[in-house]
């Protein structure tokens, strides 16, 4: 089995004639000034990983200050602090933007392009995510924010919180959410004229859909939150009272503004990692995808329903009934293009020869941990249960099967199938999967045992607990968890590290890949490719392969 | 073997591994029903209402989680790469992609239509023996404030005789909180501004019921605690005359002091 899963090309390679062409210089001063999607891509993916890694340390640090009763490891100002710094990272330095890394780089490749639509704006929105992510951690040398990353009104008012770690927060995601702004703009434009000749909508690979729909609501829901972070900046800084009731503003009405951009934030711009593994699954089981009409059509419903879903995290507020009954129904149903997706991802598997090559490891487990964060979701859309479950570690425990099973794994599973185009070297099979069953043994002792907590009574945020409260035992098994996952990542952060100086180089196409990335040479050259051919289907190089191995039948 | 023969038996396969893996949810859900599976309850009739919802969504969850992750599964060990299998080059199949999201629709579908069947009797207040008891409930930094329709208040416990249903408005005095007992029935928030609603009725005197405020509203949030104790309609009018007298008292003891210090100051 592994000898037919290792034994590389003996197929024949694409056409690939790029070895004229001058490689670029590599210095310091080129990525400083690149508008190269690539090195932009390459750019986003390192920052978001290191912004990754600094979330997970604060994770840990709070996941010891939990581990036991009435512990005194953190000040409840400090574990604030870092459970606001935790939240605000993973959100919006990596998941959001670690999806426009690689749609930076792969979006151009994919449909046969020789870069983004508008290079300079790809470039201004990279650096504005940088520097939005060093104005938050600027805060750490004076007072980091301490609001939660949903930063609710009135508590992060100045009469609350005067000090300057919100007024941070607002500057940073004024920044970040700017950059997301120009990307998106950025993809859209790329999607809609530079397709390959002969790549309809239609011949589209998903992961490109995926990115569609990642780029419009981020167009639309994003100004939202410009405009809400901008009234929050005025509320604290020129004595405004959009949020003041004391003023005749609204408490309420922040949470409207936030949650219409965060919960697509959160449960829709994970879209490009359902893209990738509807891209990762396909080539290692040797088949087309289940369905792809039908899934380009949960593409759209996930990402239109997710922008009509916002009030499923105020349930607990005084909203009226009516309201409350279109939320739920709204919740409820976004959760079927979400299952219809996962239907179609095992029906793609099914019959197929499955490689088990770590990219597919992480892609199913995808899948798995994926179908855990939609169904308890379900729970969390019928509002009498959310009374209960919302705002505990049952939600807590929920989020993280979305974020970390659904985006995080997804993004792992994209890293390595990616790595050997970006970097030209092969990643370790060995190392890749000791990291996955690491981390999914981690995510599950972590967050599983969370339900109970949350179950149990257990609120979210909560610095300390009385041993009476019976959450110890939970806690301490998270805890645990929580360490296990972190060498897995630790494994993969080797993997790639030795891997970048001493990999065996890669191929131009090392999985039989379907789309037009593999067309090209390991890395790509800085024009992409000396000749972009003409597309036929949705696995171009699928037919390109097929045509030089001259078995036309097997063709679409 | 030919591309199309996996092709054709894909589907009748799935269909039978479906209900093998129902099967075993059925018989392995009343295990999974105990109490870490379970939201508080017990101590209102509206918390037994949502758990008894919750326990049906529960049962449904769990179908489908076992459905799909058997699948799943079974799926990646039976179609590992094998020497000389080949894979089906199948692009989809209607009636299949069709059953998916039809019945992932239906299963919503029915949740929704349950839901809004219970929830009635969840949100509504429930006849009450005698008068319900209105309370007013004022989240603050990081206590409760409770003012009883006398006027009478407490801090941090409150206290309600068994049997009556008790209406709350619930309010803040600063920053967004959330009141909730779990064995008395889901959070509602407090926000300033907004006055919310809720309601239980204890069923079981001489019981005290313990929850802490469940939104994030400063440094000192994991200390705002809350109980509810359930006393009988006697004690609970005792304790009432009790409390008046003590703060009259109180009042007094502080007019005098501020008496005095206005006394020493001429």
């Amino acid at each position: 089995m592994s000898a037919t899963a290792t034994a590389p090309a003996a197929a024949p390679a694409p056409e690939v004639a790029v070895e004229a062409v001058t490689i670029e210089r590599d210095g310091w001063l080129r990525w400083l000034t690149s508008t190269d999607h690539k090195r932009i891509g390459v750019l986003y993916l390192y920052t978001t990983f290191v912004f990754f890694l600094l979330g997970g340390v604060e994770a840990l640090l709070l996941r010891i200050q939990l581990g036991q009763a009435e512990s005194t490891f953190l000040e409840p100002e400090r574990f604030n602090q870092l459970f606001t710094l935790h939240g605000t990272t993973m959100l919006f330095l990596f998941v959001v933007p670690v999806m426009a890394g690689f749609a930076n780089y792969l979006l151009p490749l994919m449909i046969g392009a020789r870069g983004l639509a508008f290079p300079r704006l790809a470039a201004w929105s990279y650096w504005m995510l940088l520097f939005g992510g060093v104005a938050l951690y600027g805060s750490v040398f004076f007072n980091p924010p301490e609001a939660g990353f949903t930063v609710f009104a009135p508590l992060s008012d100045d009469a609350f919180l005067p000090n300057a770690g919100v007024d941070a927060w607002v500057i940073a995601l004024l920044m970040i959410s700017l950059a997301s702004l120009g990307s998106a703009i950025n993809f859209i434009a790329t999607l809609h004229h530079m397709r390959a000749p002969g790549m309809t909508w239609s011949r589209l690979p998903l992961f490109g859909w995926a990115v569609a729909a990642y780029s419009y609501v981020t167009l639309i829901a994003t100004p939202v939150f410009l405009a809400a972070l901008a009234m929050l900046l005025i509320d604290r800084k020129f004595d405004g009272a959009f949020f003041d009731p004391g003023q005749g503003g609204s408490a309420m009405l922040w949470q409207h503004l936030f949650w219409f951009y965060a919960h697509p934030a959160i449960y829709v711009l994970v879209l490009p990692a359902f893209g990738i593994v509807s891209e990762v699954l396909p080539v290692f089981a040797r088949k087309p995808i289940f369905g792809y009409r039908a899934m380009v059509w949960a593409t759209v419903s996930i990402a239109s329903l997710g922008l009509l879903t916002w009030g499923s995290h105020m349930f607990a507020m005084p909203l009226n009934d009516t309201l409350r009954t279109i939320f739920t129904i709204t919740a409820l149903l976004a959760a079927v293009p979400a299952i219809v997706q996962i239907c179609h991802w095992v029906a793609t598997l099914w019959s197929g020869t499955i490689e088990a090559r770590t990219a597919l490891h992480f892609a199913a487990g995808m899948v798995s941990m994926l179908a855990i964060g939609i169904i308890s979701g379900v729970f969390l859309a019928i509002f009498p249960v959310a009374w209960q479950l919302g705002d505990t570690y049952f939600l807590v425990a929920h989020l993280h099967y979305v974020l970390f099973g659904g985006a995080v794994l997804g993004v792992f599973a994209g890293l390595y199938y990616w790595f050997p185009k970006m970097s030209g070297r092969m990643l370790s099979e060995g190392l890749g999967k000791a990291s996955f069953w690491t981390m999914l043994v981690g995510l599950n002792v972590t967050f599983l045992i969370g339900h109970s907590a949350g179950l149990s009574g257990m609120p979210r945020r909560i610095y300390e607990y009385p041993e009476s409260a019976g959450w110890e035992g939970y806690n301490l098994i998270s805890t645990i968890g929580s360490f296990v996952l972190a060498l897995g990542i630790a494994l993969t952060v080797w993997n790639v590290v030795r891997s970048v100086r001493r990999g065996s180089p890669a191929p131009p196409d090392p999985w039989h890949g379907n789309t037009l990335e593999w067309f090209t040479s390991s890395p790509p050259p800085l024009h992409n490719f000396d000749a972009i051919p003409v597309v036929s289907s949705a696995e171009p190089l699928a037919d390109i392969r097929r045509a030089l191995e001259g078995d036309g039948r097997a063709g679409a | 073997m030919g591309p199309t023969a996996p092709l054709r038996r894909a589907p009748r396969a799935l269909r039978a591994a479906l209900p093998a893996a129902l099967a075993l949810a059925l018989i392995r859900a009343p295990a999974a029903l105990a109490d870490a599976f379970t939201p508080e309850s017990g101590g209102s009739i509206n918390a037994n209402r949502i758990d008894s919802l919750y326990k049906v969504v529960l049962v449904v969850a769990l179908i489908a989680l076992v459905a799909i992750q058997g699948t799943l599964v079974y799926t990646l060990v039976r179609f590992r790469a094998r020497r000389g299998a080949l894979a089906a080059q199948t692009r989809g199949k209607r009636s299949l992609e069709l059953s998916f999201s039809l019945g992932a629709l239906v299963v919503v579908s029915v949740l929704a239509v349950i839901t809004f069947a219970k929830a009635g009797g969840i949100e509504d207040p429930a006849a009450s023996a005698g008068q319900p008891l209105r309370i007013d409930v004022n989240g603050q930094q990081y206590l409760w404030r409770y003012t009883y329709p006398d006027g009478t208040f407490s801090y941090h416990e409150m206290v309600v005789p068994v049997d009556t249903t008790v209406l709350l408005d619930v309010r803040s005095a600063d920053v967004a909180h959330s009141w909730w007992i779990p064995r008395l029935g889901g959070k509602v928030d407090a926000l300033p501004g907004y006055t919310n609603e809720t309601w239980f009725r204890a069923t079981e005197a001489g019981r005290v019921h313990e929850g802490q405020c469940a939104e994030l509203c400063g440094r000192n949030h994991a200390d705002m605690k809350a109980s509810v104790r359930v006393v009988t309609q006697p004690q609970y009018e005792a304790w009432l005359a009790e409390q008046k007298s003590d703060i009259a008292e109180a009042n007094k003891l502080a007019g005098q002091e501020a008496a005095r210090r206005a006394e020493a100051a001429k």
